[in-house]
């Protein structure tokens, strides 16, 4: 009995140490990749949360406690721009996204010609950068800018109209650039949803007498949940720090109608006089929002644990 | 034995690639830091450690054609009475300068700033008294103030200590297309020492007759309102530096005057700095008025030579202290806190940019670098004649302009004022009452200034 025990314990012992040195070589390879995220991503995070309890101009800070995150919701800019950045978000998110479904599904059918240039077409977009695409936009609609030339030739109007002087056209404009930026970007990821349902769903849809329609929300749309889910949130998230358009396209203007949160925060930083606290209180508040909405999404949309 | 052997190579091969990758995007990460001060770095370091014998000056400013080469030619004029002087100019757009001065000075190692930086006048008094230790004072630093113009040096000065060298001339100029003009019956003496009613009134004879406005502006903006204001000697805010806009009567009538000028036509506004440009070289509009700086631009449209004539602007109606002489942009140096031989730098700029007429005379013909420095304006390059606009001296005139120019207090929150004065504006145009909104852009600076 005793050798026996004594040799499973040294068995035992053996069997630790290879696992243990399995894990060290797991752990020896993850090193490099996780330091380098703690120093580079976790420390400045950790340090912007402790700055934004602190007040002041410049470099002369001291500790405010909770001051800069009530202060925020008593300016009216900053609420302004949240304002504008839910705008965005509630109107232009779901447009982007139904598109996106309807413009995959479409170029997911079997029998249709030159997919491969469509999709290329339709992604494209998402190669442009931020920035020059902004810049395009802002000259397409100028008051002489091509659709303004374009709408008078066709008899429309009269005299060229400002649309990024109006409120109302200027967030619409700002809607439609996003729309035309990253519907593509978020319609990849439904093909290739879509190119993990089985062909032969549809095929015993049809058989069964189901009209296109009703294949697309009966079939298409239950399977590619968790896309759907996934671009979602990818698109919140990216709704809520969006700063290029405003910048670039309509500079938050006329009047502040169009700014958002990312923008006011980089005014804070860098065109004010420096507010650091504050800007870094405005950013966490950015964080929490975008944890929030990713939670009630996850909660909505997966039931897969359920 | 033969796999482990080759597993151990891959794995230090990988490791010294990884290595190696890292020290290459270190080095990638610290040139891209640097684009345009690259030699910045490297050249304060120098100058730390050879000031001791060295005569070295590093300097950040932005414009080859104009800021630049006017540095250059500074250095060379230095050079000839001081020939072991070195000077090494690095390129820094004013946003970067913005951020990297900011970055320094946030962090408290200002190693990384050269001696002396070219800021905006409008981001002096923001910059001086966020990062006090930032900068040198230069008030007995032998550079003589009285030669420059008192509106000028007052963006540069706070808490009555001279932080700044004046450079450049913001002196608004209206200039005009007498071409046009001359289509609606007027000449630029009809357009001379006039008031915006009067304005306003040609203007719309000029939109009837020709279809082309007097003015374009950027909307968003508010330029055109800074320099009535400017133009008047009021400011958006008082002595103390607290917001003056609720009850200032000058603001009040500009607003008035801003939303005239938009109802009737005469003035259009576009959406950005190109399309401003661009109403005015491809002859939308029959004139502009901003800062002499403009010129530049409107020069680039060589075919329309001749046809250009430079005046001042309007003065405001019923305003005390109403001229027709104001200021927009305009930068001076300031001598940053790393400067290793401070002592260098102040004779530096003393006997260049602040006493040296032959050297303004040096840089005015190729750049157009209109001085603020008194002295250079009885220069004869001055009086020389400019074919571009009509074969006028438009020089000397500038210089003329910029020695009456109401002094204004820019203040420490500027930037905050002039956006809530830009919201306001756009409301009003839109036809809001101009009381409550600028009760609303008090409200927006007083909080933003409150923390």
């Amino acid at each position: 009995m005793d050798k026996v025990e004594n040799v499973t314990g040294e068995k035992k012992r053996r069997k630790m140490s290879m696992s243990k040195r399995h894990n060290l070589t797991g752990w020896i390879f993850l090193a490099p990749a996780t330091i380098m995220i703690a120093i580079m991503s976790f420390v400045p995070m950790v340090q912007a949360l402790l700055l934004s309890f602190k007040k002041g101009v410049g470099a002369k800070l001291e500790w405010a406690g909770l001051f800069n995150y009530t202060r925020m919701f008593q300016d009216a800019v900053f609420m302004q721009s949240l304002k504008n950045t839910f705008l965005y978000l509630i109107i232009q998110v779901p447009i982007m996204l139904i598109l996106a479904l309807i413009l995959a599904s479409i170029l997911n059918k079997k029998d249709l010609k030159f997919k491969g240039l469509f999709r290329t077409m339709i992604f494209l977009p998402c190669a442009t950068s931020l920035v020059s695409y902004a810049t395009i936009f802002r000259s397409l609609f100028a008051v002489d800018g091509l659709v303004n030339t374009v709408l008078i030739k066709l008899g429309i109007l009269n005299t060229g109209y400002s649309f990024l002087t109006q409120p109302t056209s200027a967030r619409i404009i700002i809607i439609i650039a996003l729309v035309w930026r990253w519907t593509g970007y978020n319609m990849v990821f439904y093909l290739s949803g879509l190119q993990n349902i089985e062909y032969s769903v549809y095929e015993a849809a049809k058989i069964d007498g189901a009209s296109p329609i009703q294949t697309f929300f009966k079939i298409t749309v239950p399977l590619l949940k968790p896309t759907i889910l996934l671009t979602a949130i990818m698109s919140t998230n990216g709704t809520l720090q969006l700063f290029d358009e405003s910048v670039n396209l309509t500079g938050g203007g006329p009047a502040n109608t169009t700014i958002t949160m990312s923008h006011y925060i980089y005014n804070m930083s860098f065109k004010y006089v420096p507010n650091f606290g504050y800007a870094a209180a405005m950013s966490f508040l950015i964080f929490v929002l975008v944890a929030v909405l990713a939670f009630f999404q996850m909660k909505v949309g997966d039931k897969r644990d359920e | 034995m033969k796999k482990k052997v080759l597993s151990l190579m891959l794995v230090a091969s990988m490791a010294a690639s990884l290595l190696a990758g890292c020290g290459g995007s270190d080095e990638g990460q610290s040139g891209g830091g640097e684009t345009g001060g690259t030699a910045g770095t490297t050249g304060t370091e120098a100058a730390g450690g050879e000031t001791a014998s060295g005569e070295k000056l590093t300097v950040w400013c932005w414009d080859p054609a104009f800021n630049i080469y006017s540095m250059e030619e500074a250095g060379k004029v230095y050079q000839q009475t001081h020939p072991d002087f070195e000077l090494e100019v690095v390129e820094t757009p004013w946003q970067d300068v913005q951020t990297k001065l900011t970055t320094a000075a946030t962090s408290g190692d200002l190693s990384t700033l050269p001696d002396i930086i070219l800021m905006q006048d409008n981001a002096f008094q923001k910059n001086v008294i966020s990062y006090p230790d930032a900068f040198l004072d230069l008030t007995s630093s032998g550079i003589d103030y009285s030669q420059f113009a008192a509106g000028k040096v007052a963006y540069s000065t706070v808490e009555g200590k001279n932080y700044g060298v004046p450079f450049d001339n913001g002196a608004v100029i209206a200039c005009y297309r007498t071409d046009i003009l001359e289509q609606a019956g007027y000449t630029v003496d009809d357009l001379t020492d006039i008031d915006w009613d009067r304005y306003i009134e040609i203007g719309k004879d000029v939109l009837d007759k020709t279809g082309k406005p007097l003015l374009s502006c950027q909307a968003g903006e508010s330029d055109v309102i800074m320099m009535m204001l400017q133009s008047a000697g009021a400011s958006l805010f008082d002595a103390d530096g607290n917001p003056n806009m609720v009850g200032n009567d000058v603001l009040v009538k500009i607003m008035e005057t801003y939303a005239a000028l938009k109802t009737s036509g005469v003035l259009i506004e576009v959406n950005d700095w190109d399309q401003y440009v661009g109403s005015i070289t491809s002859e939308t509009v029959a004139g502009t008025i901003n800062g002499c700086w403009i010129m530049a631009s409107i020069q680039t449209a060589e075919d329309q030579s001749g046809k250009w004539a430079i005046t001042n602007m309007p003065s405001l109606v019923g305003v005390d202290g109403a001229t027709n002489y104001s200021n927009n942009g305009g930068s001076s140096w300031a001598v940053t806190a790393n400067c290793q031989n401070p002592e260098l730098a102040y004779d530096f700029l003393a006997s260049t940019f602040a006493g040296s007429v032959e050297f303004y005379e040096t840089i005015l013909p190729s750049s157009g670098a209109l001085a603020t420095y008194a002295p250079a304006g009885d220069s004869d390059v001055y009086n020389q004649p400019s074919e571009f606009f009509g074969g006028e001296p438009v020089f000397a005139k500038i210089v003329e302009f910029s020695t009456k120019i109401p002094s204004n207090n820019t203040g420490v929150y500027y930037y905050e004022a002039r956006d809530a004065i830009a919201t306001a504006i756009t409301n009003v145009v839109a036809g809001s009452d101009i009381d409550a909104e600028l009760q609303t852009a008090q409200d927006t600076v007083e909080f933003q200034m409150a923390q």
